[in-house]
């Protein structure tokens, strides 16, 4: 149960944002404009970013919704989303997202243990300001996220199936502020 | 140096403010109504959980902005700040919200680190849900705000004073649609 009266059967974030709308939109917001508005990086590279942040943080929510999420994109090539939960190297993985995923990984754990040289082997592959920076944001807005979701010991399905249409939602329709029932 | 190339001159979070004004905007309007908005936790208060959470991550420009308003709003002097900042438990402040930022102190390390007790024992010192809720989120936010900041390896000023001294007018700026290069 969660920590705090939410909706009840509503799950994850979503009850936390119809508890408070206030604040809700404009998480709402930053991730639409993160996770799909335009960028060098896809929206499914982008959301591959905020499952490895979230697997790291063992939020298991936030991982398995945006692992859906990005299986949806990556349609054919979806088993490259197992392959970065599980740690295991794929080809279908661009030595630039290789790089930009290690950024994210160290952002995930402190800000501070980016270095000169995992930036520099992102540029080598290809990477350029636009890369570094929303990859640094995303890994940080789900560092974020993951605490408010656990934190709060929201709702979490423990039935992969469940999240299943969250990821065909969030592939078709984006971020949109989910309102409370009647 | 940063780890990408941001407007000279501008301290912490105001590079990548100005660089990205898209994410920008979510980003403060999200600060604006959890850091300022109506709420019965003061900004002084809530000034306090940001400053204390950013500490924890060892985050010198977050703790010193933020510890900067917190000192304005509260009416204290630095040292006072450093030791609310530092260790709240022996700080001269209300059980209640040593209870909420032991909780904050716990989403610092993991949003599952928060226990029923915590929780129990915050609302036993008059905390609401709403109260709770914030405080997780403020938690959370200074999570993403630290790892931003530190993760592109933004520039600091290094004497601290220049935080105290800028306070008040950082306070009557807000955050909804301050200008970064100011």
């Amino acid at each position: 149960m969660a920590h705090i009266s939410v909706p009840e059967g509503v799950p994850g974030i979503r009850s936390l944002v119809m508890f408070r709308p206030e604040t809700g939109q404009h998480l709402y917001a930053l991730a639409q404009v993160l996770l799909r508005d335009p960028s060098p990086l896809s929206p499914a590279e982008r959301e591959l970013i905020a499952t490895h942040v979230s697997a790291r943080n063992n939020c298991t929510f936030c991982m398995s919704s945006h692992a859906a999420a990005a299986r949806e994109l990556f349609a054919d090539n979806r088993s490259v989303v197992d392959c970065v939960i599980h740690g295991q190297n794929t080809v279908l993985l661009s030595e630039k997202m290789k790089a930009l995923l290690n950024i994210a990984g160290k952002v995930q754990m402190s800000g501070k243990l980016v270095t000169d040289e995992d930036v520099a082997e992102a540029r080598r592959h290809g990477a350029d300001d636009r890369d570094i920076h929303d990859a640094v944001l995303i890994a940080a807005t789900f560092s974020m996220f993951n605490r408010y979701v656990d934190g709060l010991a929201s709702l979490t399905p423990t039935d992969p199936k469940e999240y299943e249409p969250m990821g065909k939602r969030l592939a078709t329709m984006g971020y949109v502020l989910p309102k409370k029932p009647e | 140096m940063a780890h990408i190339d941001l407007p000279e001159g501008l301290p912490g979070i105001r590079g990548p403010m100005a660089l990205r004004p898209e994410t920008s905007k979510p980003l403060n309007e999200f600060a604006e109504v959890l850091l300022r908005g109506d709420n019965t936790l003061t900004r002084g208060e809530r000034e306090l959980i940001a400053t204390h959470v950013s500490y924890l991550n060892d985050c010198f420009f977050c703790q010193n902005a933020h510890g900067g308003l917190a000192q304005h709003y509260l009416s204290c002097d630095l040292e006072q700040m450093d030791k609310m900042k530092i260790d709240p438990d022996t700080a001269a402040i209300s059980d209640k919200l040593k209870s909420l930022l032991s909780i904050a102190g716990s989403v610092q390390k993991g949003g599952k680190h928060v226990t029923s007790q915590q929780i129990e024992k915050a609302k036993s010192f008059g905390a609401t849900d709403l109260e709770i809720h914030d405080t997780v989120l403020i938690a959370a936010a200074f999570c993403m705000f630290n790892r931003y900041v530190d993760g592109l390896g933004t520039w600091a000023p290094q004497d601290r004073m220049f935080y105290v001294n800028r306070a008040k007018a950082r306070a009557e700026e807000g955050y909804a649609s301050y200008n970064p290069y100011n």
